[in-house]
Protein backbone atom coordinates (compact mmCIF):
# COMPACT_ATOMS: atom_id res chain seq x y z
CA UNK A 1 0.00 0.00 0.00
CA UNK A 2 1.42 3.20 -1.25
CA UNK A 3 1.32 6.43 1.46
CA UNK A 4 -1.05 7.92 -0.97
CA UNK A 5 -3.40 5.50 -0.29
CA UNK A 6 -2.91 5.02 3.55
CA UNK A 7 -4.38 8.84 3.73
CA UNK A 8 -7.66 9.17 2.08
CA UNK A 9 -10.11 11.08 3.96
CA UNK A 10 -11.66 8.48 5.21
CA UNK A 11 -8.53 6.47 6.24
CA UNK A 12 -7.49 9.52 8.23
CA UNK A 13 -10.75 10.16 10.47
CA UNK A 14 -10.86 5.72 11.12
CA UNK A 15 -7.43 6.66 11.79
CA UNK A 16 -7.91 9.94 14.37
CA UNK A 17 -11.06 7.72 15.83
CA UNK A 18 -8.58 4.27 16.38
CA UNK A 19 -6.60 7.03 18.44
CA UNK A 20 -9.15 8.51 20.30
CA UNK A 21 -10.16 4.59 21.16
CA UNK A 22 -6.79 4.18 21.99
CA UNK A 23 -6.12 7.05 24.74
CA UNK A 24 -9.16 5.78 26.11
CA UNK A 25 -8.12 2.67 26.76
CA UNK A 26 -4.92 4.13 28.57
CA UNK A 27 -6.12 6.64 30.35
CA UNK A 28 -9.77 5.07 31.79
CA UNK A 29 -8.71 0.98 31.95
CA UNK A 30 -5.98 -0.13 34.17
CA UNK A 31 -2.45 -0.85 33.13
CA UNK A 32 -0.73 -0.64 36.87
CA UNK A 33 -0.15 -4.46 36.85
CA UNK A 34 2.40 -4.32 33.56
CA UNK A 35 5.51 -3.52 36.02
CA UNK A 36 4.83 -6.17 38.01
CA UNK A 37 3.38 -8.65 35.56
CA UNK A 38 5.99 -7.65 32.74
CA UNK A 39 9.23 -10.33 33.43
CA UNK A 40 6.43 -13.00 33.62
CA UNK A 41 4.59 -12.24 30.86
CA UNK A 42 8.26 -12.19 28.56
CA UNK A 43 8.79 -15.57 29.58
CA UNK A 44 5.46 -16.20 28.43
CA UNK A 45 5.78 -14.98 25.20
CA UNK A 46 9.12 -16.35 24.88
CA UNK A 47 7.72 -19.54 25.59
CA UNK A 48 4.53 -19.32 23.04
CA UNK A 49 7.32 -18.54 20.52
CA UNK A 50 9.44 -21.56 21.10
CA UNK A 51 6.80 -24.11 21.48
CA UNK A 52 5.07 -22.20 17.79
CA UNK A 53 8.87 -22.68 15.97
CA UNK A 54 9.84 -26.50 17.91
CA UNK A 55 6.54 -27.46 16.61
CA UNK A 56 6.03 -26.31 13.27
CA UNK A 57 10.02 -27.56 12.83
CA UNK A 58 9.08 -30.91 13.99
CA UNK A 59 5.84 -31.29 12.84
CA UNK A 60 7.05 -30.24 9.42
CA UNK A 61 9.64 -32.61 9.36
CA UNK A 62 6.85 -35.82 10.16
CA UNK A 63 4.89 -34.34 7.40
CA UNK A 64 7.16 -35.11 4.80
CA UNK A 65 7.23 -38.65 5.31
CA UNK A 66 3.43 -38.02 5.70
CA UNK A 67 2.96 -36.89 2.28
CA UNK A 68 5.32 -38.98 0.63
CA UNK A 69 3.71 -42.31 1.86
CA UNK A 70 0.62 -40.77 0.78
CA UNK A 71 1.56 -39.25 -2.65
CA UNK A 72 3.66 -42.78 -3.80
CA UNK A 73 3.66 -45.07 -0.83
CA UNK A 74 2.60 -48.71 -0.78
CA UNK A 75 -0.84 -49.07 0.62
CA UNK A 76 0.48 -50.51 3.20
CA UNK A 77 2.24 -47.15 3.76
CA UNK A 78 -0.15 -44.81 2.65
CA UNK A 79 -3.40 -46.25 4.57
CA UNK A 80 -1.74 -45.36 7.59
CA UNK A 81 -0.56 -42.23 6.96
CA UNK A 82 -4.28 -41.24 5.81
CA UNK A 83 -5.92 -42.70 8.85
CA UNK A 84 -3.81 -40.67 10.93
CA UNK A 85 -4.22 -37.27 9.04
CA UNK A 86 -8.38 -37.61 8.62
CA UNK A 87 -7.81 -38.61 12.89
CA UNK A 88 -6.12 -35.64 12.98
CA UNK A 89 -8.07 -33.22 11.50
CA UNK A 90 -11.32 -35.10 12.58
CA UNK A 91 -11.02 -34.70 16.29
CA UNK A 92 -10.39 -31.17 18.00
CA UNK A 93 -6.97 -30.31 18.92
CA UNK A 94 -8.21 -29.27 23.05
CA UNK A 95 -9.19 -33.13 22.64
CA UNK A 96 -6.01 -34.36 21.27
CA UNK A 97 -4.37 -32.26 24.18
CA UNK A 98 -6.25 -33.93 26.92
CA UNK A 99 -5.94 -37.59 25.64
CA UNK A 100 -1.93 -36.53 25.39
CA UNK A 101 -1.90 -35.25 28.82
CA UNK A 102 -4.48 -36.99 31.35
CA UNK A 103 -4.50 -39.78 29.48
CA UNK A 104 -0.74 -40.91 28.97
CA UNK A 105 -0.10 -38.87 32.28
CA UNK A 106 -2.22 -41.28 34.21
CA UNK A 107 -0.44 -44.18 32.45
CA UNK A 108 3.12 -43.78 33.02
CA UNK A 109 3.10 -43.70 36.62
CA UNK A 110 2.02 -47.39 36.33
CA UNK A 111 4.57 -48.50 34.20
CA UNK A 112 7.76 -49.14 36.90
CA UNK A 113 10.40 -48.93 33.47
CA UNK A 114 9.19 -45.66 32.86
CA UNK A 115 9.06 -44.38 36.38
CA UNK A 116 12.42 -45.84 36.89
CA UNK A 117 14.21 -44.38 33.53
CA UNK A 118 16.18 -40.93 33.02
CA UNK A 119 13.29 -39.18 31.53
CA UNK A 120 11.01 -39.75 34.37
CA UNK A 121 11.53 -36.10 35.51
CA UNK A 122 10.53 -34.67 31.89
CA UNK A 123 7.70 -36.70 31.88
CA UNK A 124 5.99 -35.74 35.08
CA UNK A 125 6.17 -31.85 33.64
CA UNK A 126 3.50 -30.80 31.46
CA UNK A 127 5.33 -29.29 28.13
CA UNK A 128 6.71 -32.34 26.68
CA UNK A 129 2.79 -33.58 26.28
CA UNK A 130 2.34 -29.72 24.89
CA UNK A 131 4.84 -30.00 22.03
CA UNK A 132 3.84 -33.87 21.36
CA UNK A 133 0.21 -32.70 20.91
CA UNK A 134 0.87 -29.70 18.69
CA UNK A 135 3.79 -31.58 16.83
CA UNK A 136 1.24 -34.32 15.67
CA UNK A 137 -1.43 -31.85 15.09
CA UNK A 138 1.08 -29.56 12.50
CA UNK A 139 2.18 -33.14 11.14
CA UNK A 140 -1.73 -33.96 10.32
CA UNK A 141 -2.33 -31.00 8.73
CA UNK A 142 0.88 -30.72 6.80
CA UNK A 143 0.80 -34.00 5.81
CA UNK A 144 -2.27 -33.79 3.68
CA UNK A 145 -0.74 -30.41 2.13
CA UNK A 146 2.41 -31.85 1.60
CA UNK A 147 0.82 -35.20 -0.70
CA UNK A 148 -0.92 -32.71 -2.66
CA UNK A 149 2.61 -30.86 -3.11
CA UNK A 150 4.80 -33.79 -3.96
CA UNK A 151 1.81 -34.99 -6.63
CA UNK A 152 1.91 -31.58 -8.04
CA UNK A 153 5.79 -31.19 -9.04
CA UNK A 154 6.04 -31.70 -12.70
CA UNK A 155 6.87 -34.96 -14.00
CA UNK A 156 9.58 -34.24 -16.34
CA UNK A 157 11.45 -32.42 -14.08
CA UNK A 158 11.93 -35.76 -11.87
CA UNK A 159 12.58 -37.78 -15.40
CA UNK A 160 15.49 -35.10 -16.33
CA UNK A 161 16.67 -36.01 -12.84
CA UNK A 162 16.70 -39.27 -13.23
CA UNK A 163 17.90 -39.39 -16.94
CA UNK A 164 20.93 -37.36 -15.80
CA UNK A 165 21.81 -40.62 -13.84
CA UNK A 166 21.26 -38.84 -10.18
CA UNK A 167 20.54 -41.86 -7.21
CA UNK A 168 16.98 -41.52 -6.10
CA UNK A 169 17.49 -39.67 -2.89
CA UNK A 170 19.48 -36.79 -4.24
CA UNK A 171 16.69 -36.54 -7.24
CA UNK A 172 14.43 -36.27 -3.92
CA UNK A 173 16.86 -33.77 -1.99
CA UNK A 174 17.87 -31.61 -4.86
CA UNK A 175 14.27 -31.44 -6.82
CA UNK A 176 11.29 -32.96 -6.01
CA UNK A 177 11.38 -31.27 -2.07
CA UNK A 178 12.91 -28.20 -3.37
CA UNK A 179 9.72 -27.64 -5.87
CA UNK A 180 7.55 -29.07 -3.65
CA UNK A 181 8.00 -26.91 -0.76
CA UNK A 182 7.94 -23.80 -2.87
CA UNK A 183 4.81 -24.76 -4.26
CA UNK A 184 2.94 -24.88 -0.41
CA UNK A 185 4.86 -22.09 0.92
CA UNK A 186 1.90 -19.24 0.77
CA UNK A 187 -0.32 -22.09 2.58
CA UNK A 188 2.55 -22.87 4.80
CA UNK A 189 2.21 -19.72 5.98
CA UNK A 190 -1.24 -19.72 6.86
CA UNK A 191 -0.96 -23.21 8.54
CA UNK A 192 1.94 -21.22 10.53
CA UNK A 193 -0.63 -18.36 11.94
CA UNK A 194 -2.79 -21.43 11.96
CA UNK A 195 -0.46 -22.95 14.42
CA UNK A 196 0.14 -19.66 16.28
CA UNK A 197 -3.78 -19.36 17.15
CA UNK A 198 -3.34 -22.90 18.93
CA UNK A 199 -0.67 -22.83 21.30
CA UNK A 200 -3.06 -21.12 23.76
CA UNK A 201 -4.85 -24.49 24.15
CA UNK A 202 -1.52 -25.67 26.29
CA UNK A 203 -1.99 -23.19 28.89
CA UNK A 204 -4.79 -25.44 29.99
CA UNK A 205 -2.63 -28.21 30.93
CA UNK A 206 -0.78 -25.95 33.10
CA UNK A 207 2.00 -24.84 30.56
CA UNK A 208 2.66 -21.13 31.67
CA UNK A 209 2.96 -19.45 28.30
CA UNK A 210 1.69 -15.85 27.15
CA UNK A 211 -1.70 -17.06 27.75
CA UNK A 212 -1.55 -18.24 30.94
CA UNK A 213 -0.03 -15.08 32.01
CA UNK A 214 -3.02 -13.14 31.03
CA UNK A 215 -5.38 -15.40 32.52
CA UNK A 216 -3.52 -15.00 35.91
CA UNK A 217 -3.55 -11.36 35.34
CA UNK A 218 -7.37 -11.42 35.55
CA UNK A 219 -7.85 -13.57 38.05
CA UNK A 220 -5.46 -11.89 40.12
CA UNK A 221 -6.10 -8.27 39.30
CA UNK A 222 -9.81 -8.76 39.03
CA UNK A 223 -10.10 -6.86 35.57
CA UNK A 224 -11.56 -8.69 32.08
CA UNK A 225 -10.86 -6.60 29.16
CA UNK A 226 -7.17 -5.03 29.87
CA UNK A 227 -5.17 -8.48 29.82
CA UNK A 228 -7.22 -10.06 27.01
CA UNK A 229 -6.60 -6.67 24.52
CA UNK A 230 -2.93 -6.72 25.07
CA UNK A 231 -2.97 -10.58 24.10
CA UNK A 232 -4.91 -10.05 21.43
CA UNK A 233 -2.27 -7.29 20.56
CA UNK A 234 0.48 -9.30 21.02
CA UNK A 235 -1.01 -12.33 18.47
CA UNK A 236 -1.83 -9.79 16.01
CA UNK A 237 1.87 -8.68 16.16
CA UNK A 238 3.41 -12.22 15.92
CA UNK A 239 1.10 -12.87 12.95
CA UNK A 240 2.48 -10.21 11.30
CA UNK A 241 5.98 -11.19 11.74
CA UNK A 242 4.99 -14.47 10.23
CA UNK A 243 3.36 -13.25 7.25
CA UNK A 244 6.31 -10.70 6.86
CA UNK A 245 8.78 -13.72 6.83
CA UNK A 246 6.96 -16.05 4.71
CA UNK A 247 6.73 -13.14 2.35
CA UNK A 248 10.12 -12.88 2.32
CA UNK A 249 10.91 -16.65 1.67
CA UNK A 250 8.44 -16.62 -1.04
CA UNK A 251 10.46 -13.48 -1.99
CA UNK A 252 13.95 -15.40 -2.02
CA UNK A 253 12.92 -17.91 -4.31
CA UNK A 254 13.29 -17.25 -7.77
CA UNK A 255 9.61 -17.11 -9.66
CA UNK A 256 9.23 -17.41 -13.88
CA UNK B 1 -16.78 -50.35 28.47
CA UNK B 2 -19.79 -50.44 31.15
CA UNK B 3 -18.60 -47.24 31.87
CA UNK B 4 -19.79 -45.98 28.43
CA UNK B 5 -23.42 -47.53 29.41
CA UNK B 6 -25.94 -44.95 28.35
CA UNK B 7 -28.02 -45.31 32.06
CA UNK B 8 -26.91 -43.82 35.06
CA UNK B 9 -23.77 -45.83 36.12
CA UNK B 10 -22.46 -44.78 32.70
CA UNK B 11 -21.38 -41.62 31.07
CA UNK B 12 -22.78 -42.37 27.71
CA UNK B 13 -25.74 -40.38 28.13
CA UNK B 14 -23.79 -37.44 29.01
CA UNK B 15 -21.20 -37.61 26.13
CA UNK B 16 -24.63 -38.12 24.30
CA UNK B 17 -25.71 -34.78 25.63
CA UNK B 18 -22.53 -33.00 24.99
CA UNK B 19 -21.99 -34.03 21.48
CA UNK B 20 -26.24 -32.72 21.38
CA UNK B 21 -25.17 -29.41 22.67
CA UNK B 22 -21.94 -29.11 20.51
CA UNK B 23 -24.05 -29.84 17.04
CA UNK B 24 -26.35 -27.53 18.49
CA UNK B 25 -24.30 -24.48 18.91
CA UNK B 26 -21.62 -25.72 15.61
CA UNK B 27 -25.25 -25.37 13.64
CA UNK B 28 -26.28 -22.06 15.19
CA UNK B 29 -22.81 -20.76 14.63
CA UNK B 30 -22.13 -21.85 11.10
CA UNK B 31 -25.55 -20.11 10.00
CA UNK B 32 -25.08 -16.63 11.57
CA UNK B 33 -21.15 -16.99 10.38
CA UNK B 34 -22.84 -17.84 6.73
CA UNK B 35 -25.68 -14.41 7.24
CA UNK B 36 -22.48 -12.21 8.34
CA UNK B 37 -20.69 -13.64 5.64
CA UNK B 38 -23.04 -13.21 2.74
CA UNK B 39 -23.38 -9.28 4.25
CA UNK B 40 -20.00 -8.79 4.17
CA UNK B 41 -18.94 -10.34 1.27
CA UNK B 42 -21.56 -8.34 -0.50
CA UNK B 43 -20.16 -5.30 2.05
CA UNK B 44 -16.54 -6.01 0.60
CA UNK B 45 -17.21 -6.25 -3.30
CA UNK B 46 -19.79 -3.23 -3.71
CA UNK B 47 -19.85 -1.64 -0.50
CA UNK B 48 -18.40 1.78 -0.18
CA UNK B 49 -14.73 2.69 0.78
CA UNK B 50 -15.60 2.86 4.68
CA UNK B 51 -17.47 -0.39 4.58
CA UNK B 52 -14.60 -2.06 2.42
CA UNK B 53 -11.99 -0.74 5.05
CA UNK B 54 -14.36 -1.74 8.60
CA UNK B 55 -14.59 -5.28 6.65
CA UNK B 56 -11.35 -5.43 5.96
CA UNK B 57 -10.06 -4.82 9.42
CA UNK B 58 -12.40 -7.10 10.54
CA UNK B 59 -11.63 -9.82 8.99
CA UNK B 60 -7.58 -9.44 9.54
CA UNK B 61 -8.27 -9.34 12.97
CA UNK B 62 -10.68 -12.38 13.43
CA UNK B 63 -8.44 -14.58 11.58
CA UNK B 64 -4.97 -13.44 13.06
CA UNK B 65 -5.81 -14.09 16.77
CA UNK B 66 -6.20 -17.18 18.73
CA UNK B 67 -9.90 -18.34 18.58
CA UNK B 68 -9.67 -19.21 22.44
CA UNK B 69 -9.12 -14.97 22.82
CA UNK B 70 -11.73 -14.18 20.45
CA UNK B 71 -14.28 -16.14 22.53
CA UNK B 72 -13.10 -14.74 25.58
CA UNK B 73 -13.41 -11.28 24.31
CA UNK B 74 -16.87 -11.43 22.46
CA UNK B 75 -18.14 -13.37 25.86
CA UNK B 76 -17.50 -10.69 28.09
CA UNK B 77 -18.51 -7.46 26.06
CA UNK B 78 -21.54 -9.33 24.62
CA UNK B 79 -22.91 -9.97 28.16
CA UNK B 80 -22.08 -6.79 29.55
CA UNK B 81 -23.30 -4.97 26.43
CA UNK B 82 -27.03 -7.14 27.45
CA UNK B 83 -26.84 -6.51 30.39
CA UNK B 84 -26.19 -2.67 30.18
CA UNK B 85 -29.13 -2.55 27.75
CA UNK B 86 -31.56 -4.43 30.40
CA UNK B 87 -30.67 -2.48 32.88
CA UNK B 88 -31.11 0.87 31.27
CA UNK B 89 -34.57 -0.75 30.78
CA UNK B 90 -35.04 -1.25 33.66
CA UNK B 91 -35.17 -5.22 33.72
CA UNK B 92 -32.15 -6.12 36.11
CA UNK B 93 -29.64 -8.62 35.11
CA UNK B 94 -29.74 -11.06 32.96
CA UNK B 95 -28.51 -14.29 32.83
CA UNK B 96 -27.49 -15.69 29.17
CA UNK B 97 -27.32 -19.33 28.31
CA UNK B 98 -24.44 -20.92 27.03
CA UNK B 99 -26.14 -22.06 23.48
CA UNK B 100 -26.62 -18.45 23.04
CA UNK B 101 -23.59 -17.16 24.18
CA UNK B 102 -21.79 -20.10 22.10
CA UNK B 103 -23.51 -19.27 18.84
CA UNK B 104 -23.10 -15.57 19.23
CA UNK B 105 -19.09 -15.74 19.91
CA UNK B 106 -18.11 -18.46 17.52
CA UNK B 107 -20.68 -17.01 14.81
CA UNK B 108 -18.73 -14.31 15.19
CA UNK B 109 -15.72 -16.20 14.28
CA UNK B 110 -17.04 -17.73 11.65
CA UNK B 111 -18.41 -14.97 10.03
CA UNK B 112 -15.02 -13.19 9.30
CA UNK B 113 -13.72 -16.66 7.68
CA UNK B 114 -17.46 -16.84 5.54
CA UNK B 115 -16.85 -13.69 4.52
CA UNK B 116 -13.54 -14.45 2.73
CA UNK B 117 -14.76 -17.66 1.37
CA UNK B 118 -18.22 -16.12 -0.01
CA UNK B 119 -16.07 -13.17 -1.45
CA UNK B 120 -14.13 -15.33 -3.65
CA UNK B 121 -17.24 -17.52 -4.39
CA UNK B 122 -18.88 -14.47 -6.22
CA UNK B 123 -15.82 -13.19 -7.69
CA UNK B 124 -15.70 -16.49 -9.74
CA UNK B 125 -19.17 -16.31 -11.05
CA UNK B 126 -18.55 -15.16 -14.71
CA UNK B 127 -19.66 -11.36 -14.55
CA UNK B 128 -21.73 -11.61 -17.71
CA UNK B 129 -24.10 -13.42 -15.93
CA UNK B 130 -24.94 -10.84 -13.30
CA UNK B 131 -24.61 -8.21 -15.95
CA UNK B 132 -27.66 -9.85 -18.25
CA UNK B 133 -29.58 -10.49 -14.90
CA UNK B 134 -29.08 -6.46 -14.48
CA UNK B 135 -30.23 -5.73 -17.71
CA UNK B 136 -33.01 -7.37 -17.74
CA UNK B 137 -34.26 -4.92 -14.80
CA UNK B 138 -34.12 -7.44 -12.07
CA UNK B 139 -33.71 -5.95 -8.70
CA UNK B 140 -30.49 -6.07 -6.58
CA UNK B 141 -31.92 -8.74 -4.84
CA UNK B 142 -33.61 -10.59 -6.85
CA UNK B 143 -30.13 -10.86 -8.48
CA UNK B 144 -28.60 -12.20 -5.89
CA UNK B 145 -31.47 -14.64 -5.29
CA UNK B 146 -31.98 -16.13 -8.89
CA UNK B 147 -28.47 -15.54 -10.37
CA UNK B 148 -25.38 -14.85 -8.00
CA UNK B 149 -26.27 -17.41 -5.09
CA UNK B 150 -26.95 -20.45 -7.29
CA UNK B 151 -24.04 -20.01 -9.65
CA UNK B 152 -21.63 -19.68 -6.79
CA UNK B 153 -23.05 -22.52 -4.43
CA UNK B 154 -20.71 -24.77 -6.30
CA UNK B 155 -17.59 -22.12 -5.80
CA UNK B 156 -18.43 -21.90 -1.96
CA UNK B 157 -19.25 -25.67 -0.88
CA UNK B 158 -15.64 -26.74 -0.60
CA UNK B 159 -15.16 -24.11 1.57
CA UNK B 160 -18.43 -23.63 3.55
CA UNK B 161 -17.57 -27.96 4.18
CA UNK B 162 -14.30 -26.38 5.40
CA UNK B 163 -16.08 -24.37 7.99
CA UNK B 164 -18.44 -26.23 9.12
CA UNK B 165 -15.85 -28.73 10.29
CA UNK B 166 -13.70 -26.01 12.03
CA UNK B 167 -17.49 -25.25 13.40
CA UNK B 168 -18.17 -28.39 15.16
CA UNK B 169 -14.06 -28.41 16.08
CA UNK B 170 -14.07 -24.98 17.63
CA UNK B 171 -16.96 -25.77 20.01
CA UNK B 172 -14.06 -27.50 21.69
CA UNK B 173 -13.25 -24.32 22.93
CA UNK B 174 -16.07 -23.58 25.17
CA UNK B 175 -15.35 -26.15 27.44
CA UNK B 176 -12.98 -23.49 28.21
CA UNK B 177 -15.42 -21.01 29.20
CA UNK B 178 -17.13 -23.84 31.02
CA UNK B 179 -19.70 -24.35 28.93
CA UNK B 180 -20.49 -28.03 29.14
CA UNK B 181 -20.45 -29.65 25.51
CA UNK B 182 -18.82 -32.55 24.10
CA UNK B 183 -15.03 -31.89 25.19
CA UNK B 184 -16.06 -30.94 28.83
CA UNK B 185 -18.83 -33.41 29.73
CA UNK B 186 -15.87 -35.99 28.70
CA UNK B 187 -13.43 -34.47 30.63
CA UNK B 188 -15.67 -34.90 33.84
CA UNK B 189 -16.30 -38.02 33.24
CA UNK B 190 -12.90 -38.88 32.89
CA UNK B 191 -11.69 -37.13 36.10
CA UNK B 192 -14.69 -38.91 37.86
CA UNK B 193 -13.33 -42.16 36.63
CA UNK B 194 -10.07 -41.62 36.29
CA UNK B 195 -10.55 -43.64 33.11
CA UNK B 196 -8.88 -40.97 30.89
CA UNK B 197 -8.17 -42.96 27.47
CA UNK B 198 -11.58 -44.72 27.41
CA UNK B 199 -13.17 -41.20 27.30
CA UNK B 200 -11.44 -38.93 25.24
CA UNK B 201 -10.97 -42.41 23.01
CA UNK B 202 -14.57 -42.20 23.03
CA UNK B 203 -15.62 -38.71 22.65
CA UNK B 204 -13.00 -38.94 19.91
CA UNK B 205 -14.37 -41.20 17.83
CA UNK B 206 -17.70 -39.30 18.48
CA UNK B 207 -16.18 -36.33 16.61
CA UNK B 208 -14.39 -38.24 13.94
CA UNK B 209 -17.89 -39.75 13.35
CA UNK B 210 -19.39 -36.40 12.86
CA UNK B 211 -16.43 -34.62 10.54
CA UNK B 212 -16.95 -38.07 8.19
CA UNK B 213 -20.94 -38.10 8.14
CA UNK B 214 -20.43 -34.80 7.59
CA UNK B 215 -17.73 -35.47 4.41
CA UNK B 216 -20.48 -37.89 2.63
CA UNK B 217 -23.36 -34.95 3.18
CA UNK B 218 -21.48 -31.94 1.72
CA UNK B 219 -19.56 -34.25 -1.21
CA UNK B 220 -23.74 -34.87 -2.24
CA UNK B 221 -24.46 -31.57 -2.03
CA UNK B 222 -21.34 -30.18 -3.91
CA UNK B 223 -22.72 -32.81 -6.25
CA UNK B 224 -26.13 -30.87 -5.75
CA UNK B 225 -24.57 -27.50 -6.20
CA UNK B 226 -22.55 -28.83 -9.49
CA UNK B 227 -25.72 -29.98 -11.27
CA UNK B 228 -25.46 -28.95 -15.01
CA UNK B 229 -21.92 -28.41 -15.26
CA UNK B 230 -19.57 -30.35 -17.25
CA UNK B 231 -17.30 -32.95 -15.69
CA UNK B 232 -13.79 -32.08 -15.51
CA UNK B 233 -12.79 -35.54 -14.93
CA UNK B 234 -14.04 -37.41 -18.00
CA UNK B 235 -12.52 -34.68 -20.15
CA UNK B 236 -15.42 -33.83 -21.97
CA UNK B 237 -16.05 -30.38 -20.51
CA UNK B 238 -18.39 -27.91 -22.97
Amino acid sequence: MTLRALFQPHRIVMMVLFAIFVIWCAMSLRWDWIPQYAPLALEGLWRTIWILIVTCILGFLLAIPLGLAQAIGPWYLAAPARVFCTVIRGTPLLLQIWLLYYGLGSLFPQIPWIRGSDLWPYLRQAWPYAVLALTLSYAGYEGEVMRGAFSCVNKGQLEAANSFGMPRFTVFRRIWLPQAIRNVLPTLGGETILQLKATPLVATITVVEIYAVSSRVRSDMLIVYEPLLLLALFYLIIAGIITLLFRKFEKAVPTR
Amino acid sequence: MELLSLSPPGWGGNLLRGLVNSLQIALGAFGLGLVIGLFGAYGKLYGGVVIRDLLGIYTTVIRAVPELVLILILYYVGTDLINQASEAMGYGRVEISGVVAGIWVLGVVQGAYSTEVLRGAIQAVPKGQIEAARAYGMPAFLVMRRVTIPAMMSFAVPGLANLWLIATKDTALLAIVGFSELTLETKQAAASTRAYFTFFLAAGALYLIVTLLSGVVFARIEKWARRGQPSLRAGQSR
